[in-house]
Order: structure tokens, then sequence, then C-alpha cells
């Protein structure tokens, strides 16, 4: 592993998380000016109402609710489990998967609707081939 | 246009064959299908097979490598989970359109063992666990809950359909498990993704089953219309756009749209229907599709699973041949093993599990991504 390659700073996980220098991490959503649809990743062209060079970038918001989740105990080799899978609407549009945390992974402790909101943290400590660090994002209840 | 008709089906028996090849379980599904009707090889004038694992090494080709080179056409299809059912529409639409008399369609899948999905690591680091889970267990459980948040569907509830399926297919020599599970061996199983544990999950098997079909003025001219089981109506749908559908496929909204065309193709209504064989690939997913066929009134799938509905003996039995759950899913076999579970009941063949007097059958299939696949099937009377 060649520590000598890693970036400066800890990396997104994904290209809809962005890091703004001196500033707060967000999620970014590309809204269709024609139909409002929001998608996670940059495109050009909307698959719900077909238009083409309508969509713009907007921030997502960093609170939501619960729509559903699965608590998942079997995953593949290595992967740390349980954990709860969960697929959140944020307020202001746009849905988003991913790991529920700061409550048991218990169905009687978890409801449908919970309100929550979103956290960047490091990503579990994953490295990739390069030893670059990455930051996630991760659902947490909120009162 | 031309009806068609199923004149020769079969399927092996599902389950594990390390030691075969692909091709050479799809000949063998082949030969039992064509033998079912007394048909030979160089009686079909093209060849539809659905195979996912091998989507790249036309695997048609190979059947006939095995069962005879006779140089007619060969489709080879990749269609997800509706694989087979989609080489066995390609089939029916060749039919119908004309252009042949009488036509084969294989499906056959090799799978491995273990979680299907999830895990892609792509650039960076992996995901999975990270950014919750893609895996089927774990995707299929998000499904379910949704009906569960709607409709307050319980685990138990779930479960129910578990119970069920590996019931019916202890009545199906043919399915890869013969056991009963009752509902507290359900619950108490490893749980995989909760609602979902390891008795919930569909089986990846191995598997193959293959049609004959025949246009109408051929199977009368055959002499084959005795046994023969009438396509009433044929369906395949994609996903239309959904708002959560980046994270969370929509198993609901192809269902719905595929269950409405066909009902209307067939003239029938889905309080004709006798039988169904529906992709239970988990067991949240079978509650979803009572609703989404139309057997049940939106919200009241839970109350019939409680009720036995859709149980052997019930209403309308929903797959009586134990299902993906318990019979296995071969992925690409899957779609036809469907038909050939309806069409054997149709034929009153269906032994210890036959489904009394019933003369209209649905299959349903759904492929992640999405594709949904929907045969009406009929008895000729
Ligand atoms: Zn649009």
């Amino acid at each position: 592993m060649s520590e000598e390659n890693a970036a400066q700073g800890p990396l997104p996980v994904v290209d809809f998380l962005k890091l703004p220098e001196g500033g707060d991490p967000y999620l970014e959503g590309h809204k269709c000016k024609a139909c409002d649809a929001i998608y996670l990743g940059e495109r050009s062209i909307c698959s719900k109402c077909g238009a083409r060079g309508e969509i713009d970038p907007v921030k997502l918001g960093n609170t939501g609710t619960l729509y559903v989740y699965s608590i998942v105990h079997r995953s593949f080799p290595g992967i740390e489990v349980p954990y709860i899978s969960a697929i959140v609407d944020l307020d202001g549009g746009g849905t988003v998967k991913g790991n529920l945390i700061g409550v048991d992974a218990d169905p009687e402790k978890i409801e449908f609707g919970m309100p929550v909101e979103v956290v960047y943290k490091d990503a579990l400590g994953r490295k990739d081939k390069d030893g670059n660090s990455y930051t996630s994002y991760f659902f947490q209840p909120r009162s | 246009m031309t009806n068609a008709y199923v004149v020769g089906i079969d399927m092996i028996k599902f389950g594990r064959f390390p030691e075969r090849s692909v091709p050479d379980l799809g000949a063998e599904a082949a030969l039992m299908a064509l033998d079912d009707c007394g048909l030979k090889i160089q009686d079909m004038q093209a060849l539809y097979c659905g195979n996912l694992g091998q989507a790249n090494a036309m695997v048609g080709q190979r059947v006939l490598q095995q069962i005879g080179q006779t140089g007619i056409p060969v489709v080879n299809c990749a269609n997800a989970c509706a694989t087979g059912a989609t080489a066995f529409r390609e089939a029916w639409m060749s039919i119908k359109a004309g252009v042949y008399d009488v036509v084969l369609a294989v499906g056959v899948e090799q799978m491995g063992r273990g979680l299907l999905g999830g895990s892609g690591a792509g650039k960076g680091i992996p995901k999975e666990g990270l950014l919750g889970s893609g895996t089927m267990p774990a995707v299929f459980a998000e499904a379910g809950q949704e009906h569960a948040r709607k409709y307050g569907t319980t685990f138990e509830q779930f479960a129910k359909v578990s119970v069920k399926n590996h019931h019916h297919s202890t009545l199906n020599p043919k399915a890869m498990y013969q056991i009963e599970t009752p509902l507290e061996t359900v619950m108490n199983a490893e749980m995989i993704a909760y609602p979902n544990t390891k008795l919930m999950c569909s089986v990846n098997v191995d598997g193959s089953a293959a049609a004959v079909l025949c246009s109408e003025k051929k199977a009368k001219e055959l002499g084959l219309m005795g046994r023969a089981v009438k396509v009433a109506a044929s369906v395949l749908t994609s996903d239309p756009w959904q708002e959560r559908d980046l994270v969370m496929p929509d198993v609901n909204t192809c269902t719905r749209k595929a269950a409405a065309t066909a009902y209307e193709m067939a003239g029938i209504g889905p309080e004709d229907v006798n039988l169904v064989e529906l992709h239970d690939c988990f067991a949240t997913a079978e509650i979803l599709h009572y609703e989404n066929l139309g057997l049940c009134k939106d919200g009241e799938a839970g109350r019939m699973i409680d009720e036995g509905e859709s149980a052997l003996g019930g209403r309308v039995p929903v797959n009586v041949s134990g299902g993906l759950l318990s019979k296995g899913h071969p992925l690409g076999a899957t779609g036809i093993a469907n038909i050939y579970e309806v069409s054997t009941h149709l034929r009153g063949e269906a032994g210890k599990r036959q489904v009394e007097g019933a003369s209209v059958g649905l299959t349903h299939v759904i492929g992640l991504g999405s594709a949904c696949a929907l045969h009406v099937l009929e008895k000729v009377s």
C-alpha cells in the first residue's frame, strides 16, 4: 500500500457528496427545470420527462424522514453486520439511501417516518488501494 | 392474428448440477418439451433461448449443437429474472406475427451459491454496508417495508408466505426442496435482511425449462389440440420513472401496468384467474404482487395470506409449485418453469397439487432493472 499516492484530505465516497474547501459538506442533486425531478449525480437528459439540457445542480437538504429500511444481518465477506440500510426522503426533495446510525438495529426502535439528519463522517475506516481515506454520509435520528 | 398455443412443455427437476454445462441442461429440457408433444427438433422453425449467466456465449446455438443443428434461426436473450419469460414471449410473437407455425423456447440457468446483488465496488471503496445495502434480500426487504409502512403488514404475515410455499413444494417432485417449514421455523431462521429470514429468500439452483409453441392451424394439423394450452395474453413492461427509483427499484408499477394490459388482452378480470405463479423471489415480494395483480384490493394482502386465500384449496392459489422460495429460482429458466406449472394444472396433470377445475392461470416474473413479464394461459375447452 503506497501512502504517498494518497490525496491530502479525505475524498468524497460518491460524486454527489460535495466537500467544499472551508465550507460544510452537502449532498448535491440535479434537478430538471421542466418537471422538478431530482437526480443524484450529473446528467443532461431527464428520464422522467425527456427534457434535454434543462438540468441544474441543487443543494439537497440535511434533514429528512425515514421512508423505509432493512436491518442487514448477512452481507458479503468483510462487511461488518448488522447495519441498517435506510431510504430517506430529504426535506426539500430528493431520496437517498445510506446507513442509519445512532439507533439500535432493532425493528422495535426504528419508526417509519422518523425525523433524521444527514451527518458526514469517515467512511468506516475504509481506504482505497492508494491509501486514500473517504468521507461518507450517514443518517441519524434527530429529535 | 392466429391464436398461439403451448403444445409441449416440461422442466427438469431443479437442483445443483455443478458438473454439467449450461447447454447440457438446456438441451435436456428442450428434448423433454419436444417429447411432451411428440415432435422432433427438425419440426422446429426457430429457437428462442433465455439465459443470463452466459448471455454473451450463444447458449441457444450450443443447445442445438447437442440436440440437432438444423440451421434454424436462434435468438439468445437476457432480461434479468424475466429472461425465460422474455424468450417465451419472443416465441409467442413469432407465432402471432405469422412468421412461424411451430417454435421452441428454452430457459436455462446455472447459478452460484450465495448473495446476489450489491457489492460492486466501482471506483474508490466498497459501498456495501456503508451506503446501505444493495443485496437482493435487503432491496426486497425495503420493498416489503413500504407495504408494512402503508398497511401495517407484519413480519409474521411475510413469513406465512414462506410457510405456504414450502408446504406447496412438498407436493411437487420437481421442486428443489420438499420440506415443511412451520411458522416458528421460518421466523427463527437466520435473519438475512429484516424482515427476510433465510427461509424467506429464494433458493439459487440450476435448472431449465422449455416449451413448444404452435399456431392454431398447425396444432390442429398435427393433432395436438387435445393437451394444448392457449396463450391468451403475453405482456412485457419496463419500469416507468418513479420518484424514488434511483435508490429503490420499483417492482409494483411495472407489474400493475402489465396486469392491466394482460387482463384486457385476455378479455378477463383477476376474478377469473384460478391459479397464479408469481415472482416470490423473497417472501416480502409475494405480498406486494397479490395487490399488483389485482388478486385482492390494495391493503388486503396481509389478510389474504392470513386467511389462506392464496394457499392450495383457497380462493386463488398462488405458487402451488413451491414458488421461487422452495422450487428454486434458476433466473433464466424461472419464467418458462412458471408457465410449465400453470399449463400442467390446466391440463389436469398436476397430481397431488392439482388446482381442481383450473381453466385460467397467470404467470408473473420481475427482472430488476426492471422488466415485468406476464402470461395468461387458458385451458382449451
Ligand atoms: Zn424532467
